[in-house]
Parts: C-alpha cells; structure tokens; sequence
C-alpha cells in the first residue's frame, strides 16, 4: 500500500499534531512500511472471534456518590502555561 | 566488608534492623555512589531527589526507633520518570512535560513512601515509554552497566541501569509490551511484570491502557516478592485494579525443587528468525537446568505468536492515541502560543514541538488505525488476533503450570544500531508482546552470558498467579550463579561510599 503526504496531513489534523513537510515525508514511508508488515493479521479468518478490548473480567466499576475534597484551584492551575482570575487562560476559540 | 550499595533488600534489612547502620547512612551511601558515577556512566538518572531521600531516611530512622519493622522500612529505591511524585518534576522522558510537577503521588508512589522507602531519584526512560532502548529519551539515552557502549533496553531502560550499576537494590518500571522484561534481561536483573490489573496504575502516566502494569526491577527473586507484597492490591483509584486477595509473595519461595513443575516450551520461542543462536543456546541450557530441578518439560504450540507485533502495534499506537491527547497546551506542560494565534495553532504547534519523533510516529499510526474507514480493519482486526493470542495462551495453561522461554531473542546492541529502523526495534519485543496482549504475569531473570553480556529467562504463568512465577524464578535462581555477577559499573568502587559501609 501507499501513504500519501496528504494522508499524513488529514491524519495530523485529526491528532491535532503539528508537523513539518519533512516529517510528512517521512511518516508517509515509514507508515507504509509499517502498515505493510500489519497486513498478515489479514490471512487469519477472524469473522466469528470477538474482539478483546481488555483482558480482565471487570464491568463497569462504580463508587458511592459522595461529595469529597476537591483540590484547591491553586494547585490545579501550579502547572498551567497561563492563567486568569483562577481560570485557564486559552486563546480565542472562535474568530 | 561488602559496600552497603552491593546489599540486597534482605541483607540491608537485617543491618537496618540491628541498628548496624541507619536508614540515612544507607540512603547517602546510595546517594553518593549515584553522584560519583552516573553521569560519566550509565546515566540513568533524570532527577536525583537528595533532599527528599534524606528526609524520608531521617522518618525512616524515627520509626525504627518506635520499633517499626515494616519490611522495606529505610529501603532505597528509584522510580522511573512516568509515576507521579508529588512536588517532584515527572517527565515521562518528554520535552512536553519538562517542566511539569505533579500535585499528586501516584498511589506507587504512595504506597511506597508509607512502607517506609526512601526515593533516590527518576529514571529515564524512552519518552513515554514509547521504545526498546531508552534512545527516544528526550534528555539522553542511558547506557547498559555493562558495556556502556549499548543500551539498556527499554523503555524502563534507566531503572534496569540503575539497579544493575547497584545504584538502588530496587527501582519501579513499567510493562506495555516487554518494557520492565526486556531491560531487565538486558542489564542482567530482575524483571517483573504482574497480571494486569494487581498494581494500581493510578498516577502512572498512561501510554496504553490496557496494556500498561507497573513492576519492580531487583537483582533476586526474593526482593522482588518483597517489593510486589509492598505495592500489589486493589485500589479505588484504578478502576481497572483487582479486587483479588493478594498471597504473601515470599512464601511461595520456600519450595526449592521444582518437582512436578509442569513448564511449557512454545516451539514459536526457539530458534526462530531474528533471533541470536547464542541467545537460543544460552536459553535451551536454562530450560534442560530447570528439568534437572524436576520441572516436567512439554513443547507445545502458540500459534499466534507471529502475529503478536502487527497486533500490538496497532492496539498500543491507537491507546497512546487517545491518551496523549491531553497534551494540549492548556492545562499543563509546554504550550507554544504565538501572538494572535488561535486555540487550534497552540494545539498543534504545542505538540508539533513537545513530541519526539517515535511519538509522533505512534500518534499517527495510531490516529490512522482509528480513523473512518481504517477502524475495522486495523484497530478491530487488533483486537479479535488479541483474543486469538489469549486463547493461545488458556489452551497451554490447561496442561502447565508456566511458559518458560527467551525474554529477549538477543543481548544489548550498540547504541544507535536500530534507531532509523523502526521494524528492527519492535523485534526486541517478540517474546513479550504476546504476554502483555493477554494480561499475564511475567518475569525475566539472569540466566546466561553471551559475549559478556547477559541474557534473561523468561517465565510466564497464569492470570494472577503470580506466585508460581516466582516459586519457579527464585529456584532457578537459587541454583544458579547468573544472578551473582555484577556488571562493570556496579564493580566500580567509590570511595566515600565503602567508609560509609563499615559499622558504625
């Protein structure tokens, strides 16, 4: 099979991944090699096999709805690139 | 007198609990070892935690003197950089989160702290965990002890270098696809991975969910069932930990012989392409020792075991995916904003600039195996092979007790051998993967030398039976001399060190 630079951009664009052309390039024939050697898992007749998402016999888990201590607002904004009045500060969303 | 850094958890135990030496003379001997040799060696370390390790040491003593035997009380050990430590910089080996500190321990972290460790440092390792030789570091790859011109494997590769240069007698790693296993192997220490779901994965920053365990790194058997007894069980926090009851792991080593031991040869682990024949030579002898301890031995078949890379290639890339996407510039971590440019540029540009290229690599692949019209036949199609390899493994453990075969199917390669072909890499991971797709304990210990180098025996056993792989590690082990033998960096000697090591 073959990947495409553009194939690597819409790709990107969905990972939010900003890349250079070069990067493009370059992920675009890795990729294919890669994919080329995922594409055994084809010869096996998988139709009548579930899919294994995890491998432990959990469902969903669940706790007592109880409030608890949250974290003061302080702390949960030590680490964010900007902030403002006690709020993540982010670029404009909309023009 | 033997340097307290060569001390095993056992033997720093007893000298602890005469009071031949304190928790803080244990801790500054490390400590010092640690700064004389790390960085012109193996260069394990991406943050040494002085003051903390004093301190903990310091409260370590305090509860000695109230009587506490708690048995890792005033034991050091390292962590690798992708468990959060409260107060301490995690980077999880990358640039994005290079100045990140976390207000929160990991439940490890925790855990540990209230047995009563004393935390030397963070190791480095492969940026978040994404490697097989801890060359996609974005700080700088780590060497093995053993010939610093390899790597240690990967990508818990700074904890098995700094246990095998006796930097530590323990240090936390973690397990998606082989990634405590195969360093383990490499550096010539123990390697453990435990069941999916026995050690609380909260804190530990994620790569892939359902893939991701954290283990210990030791250089015996019996410390590594002192340090799973420490950090196994059920945890709120994980909705993905067990609630199953956990054994005292040591009491399963008191069984020397392996008679009646029914352990299982895969015919897919032995002698197949790729792999070095010296390593398949060393490892056949392994196997005939274990039938002299009485072990019944049975080949048997796994017959999904080629396809065990494509699948976990394309299920680990679409969980790192997922996972990574909190990486946005906005909340934590490093956020390029130009002026004047919008949400969607600070997203991209944040991690066009804070990823490494084996990152960008998984996110696309993974992003791609997710995407409209590749969904089914690629991450889907991962998933039924991933109950095929499963299944594989049930039939086996119908009539055994273990797998035993290769951890890795070679020795450590030179630095820089296998960075420009990724295929090459994720070879290393062969003989692990298939374990990580079915949730299963397993270790690696020394067993061998090929070229002066070591090479790791692997042991595989049944969901949460954990016990049994050590019974049958610790009696390898025990009969052997692999174990005994200390790479170069842990036979360098410092000199301040071997002062602080005579009784006081």
């Amino acid at each position: 099979m073959t990947i495409s630079r553009a194939e690597v951009q819409h790709v990107a664009r969905l990972a939010r991944l900003g890349l250079s052309t070069e990067e493009m390039d370059r992920l675009a024939s890795e990729l294919d090699h890669i994919l080329d050697a995922m594409q055994a898992l084809r010869q096996l007749d998988t139709s009548a096999i579930p899919p294994t998402a995890q491998v432990i016999p959990l469902r969903n888990v669940m706790r007592d709805d109880v409030s608890r201590r949250s974290w003061p607002v302080d702390e949960i904004l030590a680490n964010a690139p900007a902030t403002h009045d006690g709020q993540f500060l982010v670029p404009p969303v909309l023009d | 007198m033997d340097p307290l850094t060569s001390r095993s958890i056992r033997e720093l135990r007893k000298l602890l609990d005469q009071r031949d030496v304190s928790a803080l003379e244990v801790a500054r001997a490390h400590l010092e070892r640690i700064e004389a040799l790390d960085e012109s060696t193996v260069r394990s370390l991406l943050t040494v935690t002085r003051d903390v390790a004093e301190e903990q040491a310091r409260r370590a003593d305090e509860r000695l003197a109230n009587g506490d035997t708690q048995p890792l009380l005033g034991i050091p050990m390292i962590l690798k950089d992708v468990l959060t430590t409260r107060g301490i910089r995690t980077t999880a080996g990358s640039k994005i989160l290079e100045n990140f500190v976390p207000i929160e321990d990991a439940t490890i972290t925790r855990r540990l702290a209230e047995a009563g460790t004393v935390l030397l440092g963070k190791a480095n390792m492969d940026e978040f965990a994404m490697g097989s030789s801890t060359e996609n570091s974005a700080y700088f790859p780590t060497r093995n002890p053993w010939d610093l011109d390899r790597v240690p494997g990967g990508s818990s590769g700074g904890s098995a270098a700094a246990v095998g240069a006796e930097f530590a007698p323990f240090a936390l790693g973690t397990d998606t696809g082989g990634s405590i296993r195969q360093p383990g192997a490499l550096c010539g220490v123990v390697g453990f991975k435990p069941t999916y779901g026995r050690v609380s994965r909260y804190g530990l920053i994620a790569f892939a969910s359902s893939l991701d365990q954290i283990g210990p790194f030791t250089r015996s058997v019996e410390d590594c069932a002192l340090v799973m007894n420490a950090i196994a069980g059920h945890d709120p926090c994980d909705s993905t930990s067990l609630q199953a009851s956990v054994p005292d792991y040591t009491a399963a080593l008191r069984e020397v012989s392996l008679k009646g031991v029914r352990l299982a040869l895969p015919r897919e682990y032995f002698s197949v392409e790729g792999m070095e024949p010296a390593v398949d030579a060393s490892v056949k002898a392994s196997i005939a020792h274990l039938e002299s301890l009485g072990a019944n031995l049975g080949e048997v078949s796994l017959p999904h075991t080629q396809y065990g890379l494509a699948t976990y290639y394309l299920i680990a890339p679409a969980e790192c995916s997922a996972n990574l996407a909190r990486y946005d510039g906005v909340k934590y971590g490093l956020s390029v904003r130009e002026p004047g440019a919008g949400l969607w540029d600070v997203y991209e540009r944040s991690r066009g600039a804070g990823f490494g290229r084996e990152v960008k690599r998984r996110i696309i692949l993974g992003t791609y195996a997710l995407s409209s019209g590749y969904y089914d036949a690629y991450y889907l199609k991962a998933q039924k092979v991933r109950t095929l390899i499963k299944q594989d493994f049930d039939a086996v453990f119908e009539k055994f007790d273990a797998v035993v075969g290769p951890t890795s199917p070679n020795v450590a390669f030179p630095l820089g051998a296998k960075t420009q072909d990724p295929l090459a890499m994720y070879l290393n991971d062969l003989f692990t993967i298939p374990t990580s797709l079915a949730g299963l304990p397993g270790v690696s210990v020394p067993a061998g030398m090929v070229d002066g180098l070591p090479v790791g025996l692997q042991i595989i056993g049944k969901a949460l039976d954990e016990s049994t792989v050590l019974r049958i590690a610790h009696a390898f082990e025990q009969s052997t001399e692999w174990h005994k033998l200390r790479s170069p960096v842990a036979q360098r000697v410092v000199s301040r060190e071997s002062r602080a090591g005579s009784p006081i």
